[in-house]
């Protein structure tokens, strides 16, 4: 979901910790290392990675093109070939049918269908184009804040783990009890953790 | 600081208390909203509302939506002990209006629609489009995130259960 989009839905993080300096070349070259990699042309059937915010499909991170005003901003870009069941399925009764003709036998083993089946599924990854998801990141380094453009579970989930694993920052999800937890002093912290529901109405 | 995951289960009411309350200013003393957040924004309620009682075995989930739908069946589930766990606003600051679902469990925004902003015609212009835009959402979510600073404190102290919750429930009721 793009940050331009008329209508948005946004996931608040904050970063803890920094990346290494000078920032820019740290950032830089770990959006480039982290970069999405193309799997069109392979067996694979998923990829995720970061992209340029401008232009998702041809990912440029060089002269600090994710920077805008205070803020970086770049894309967390998902691939995904989804092969419909029932196209599998032909395809691997076909190849049955041939390779006992072939062989002369009546039959053929769990082993070897199992054998058959993944290779449809490469066989069939090659051929069919992925389709690509872009969800936007605005980082606003100096407040450690991070808006990530979409409110999926699993997309967020991803994102968490990825992110971490490019920047080796970990995010803390903002939600009732950390955001509480950003203007409470000491004492008040201990009664939040003790906090219960009220019953308004009982 | 809990475990996060644990958190975020363990503390789902505080964003359903948050909204429920959000809700009974909104309609009972919007100027404390202003004084909150020192500008001269107008809150109202939107046109969808979701509930949920769970103060018996089952969870019962309550769902109010249209744009002129009327919410005297909000009023009902809160009598029944519900509590407000989505809610959808419309934010108005002069002539600009944004307009947005606030989720109680997670604090997430969903479907933000921004006042009208700048059109993008060449590539010049993204920046400045970007910017604006970011301009507009830190508006809404500095609002919020005061607004919410504001019910934990209260939340916290003796006042809450001294004050606001008999206000809310005298509100309910009436």
């Amino acid at each position: 979901m793009s940050i331009l989009s008329s209508s948005v839905s946004i996931t608040r993080y904050q970063v803890l910790g920094q990346l290494a300096d000078p920032l820019m070349d740290t950032l830089t070259r770990l959006l480039t290392q982290n970069a999405i990699v193309e799997i069109d042309d392979e067996d694979v059937d998923q990829s995720a990675g970061w992209t340029s915010f401008e232009d998702p499909f041809t990912p440029d991170f060089t002269g600090s093109a994710f920077v805008m005003g205070s803020q970086f901003i770049f894309s967390f870009r998902m691939d995904k070939k989804a092969i419909p069941s029932k196209v599998i399925n032909k395809r691997f009764r076909q190849q049955i049918t041939k390779l006992l003709k072939e062989s002369g036998k009546e039959f053929l083993s769990r082993n070897e269908k199992k054998q058959i089946k993944e290779d449809v599924i490469r066989e069939l990854s090659l051929r069919i184009p992925a389709t690509p998801n872009v969800y936007d990141v605005l980082w606003n380094y100096e407040k450690s804040s991070i808006w990530f453009f979409t409110t999926q579970k699993s997309v967020s989930e991803a994102f968490e783990v990825f992110f971490t694993k490019s920047f080796k920052l970990n995010l803390v999800r903002r939600f009732p009890y950390t955001a509480a937890m950003e203007s409470l002093t000491n004492s008040e912290e201990d009664m939040l953790n003790k906090l219960t529901p009220s019953q308004i109405m009982e | 600081m809990l475990d996060i995951s644990v958190a975020y289960n363990r503390y789902k009411f505080v964003g359903y208390e948050f909204l429920t309350w959000f809700w009974f200013v909104i309609e009972h003393d919007p100027a404390q909203l202003n004084q909150i957040i020192h500008e001269n924004v107008n809150f109202t309620i939107g046109n969808r509302i979701m509930l949920q009682n769970a103060l018996h075995d089952a969870v019962e989930t309550i769902t109010i939506k249209g744009d002129d739908a009327g919410l005297e069946e909000g009023i009902l589930a809160l009598k029944k002990g519900a509590l407000v766990t989505e809610i959808h606003l419309r934010v108005t600051e002069e002539e600009n209006e944004w307009q947005f679902t606030l989720k109680g469990e997670s604090l997430n925004i969903s479907n933000l629609k921004l006042p009208e902003s700048g059109q993008i015609e060449t590539r010049d212009d993204v920046e400045g489009a970007v910017l604006e835009k970011f301009f507009l959402y830190e508006k809404i979510t500095v609002w919020l995130d005061a607004v919410y600073c504001f019910f934990v404190k209260i939340r916290l102290s003796s006042e809450w259960n001294d004050v606001v919750v008999p206000q809310i429930k005298k509100w309910i009721l009436q």
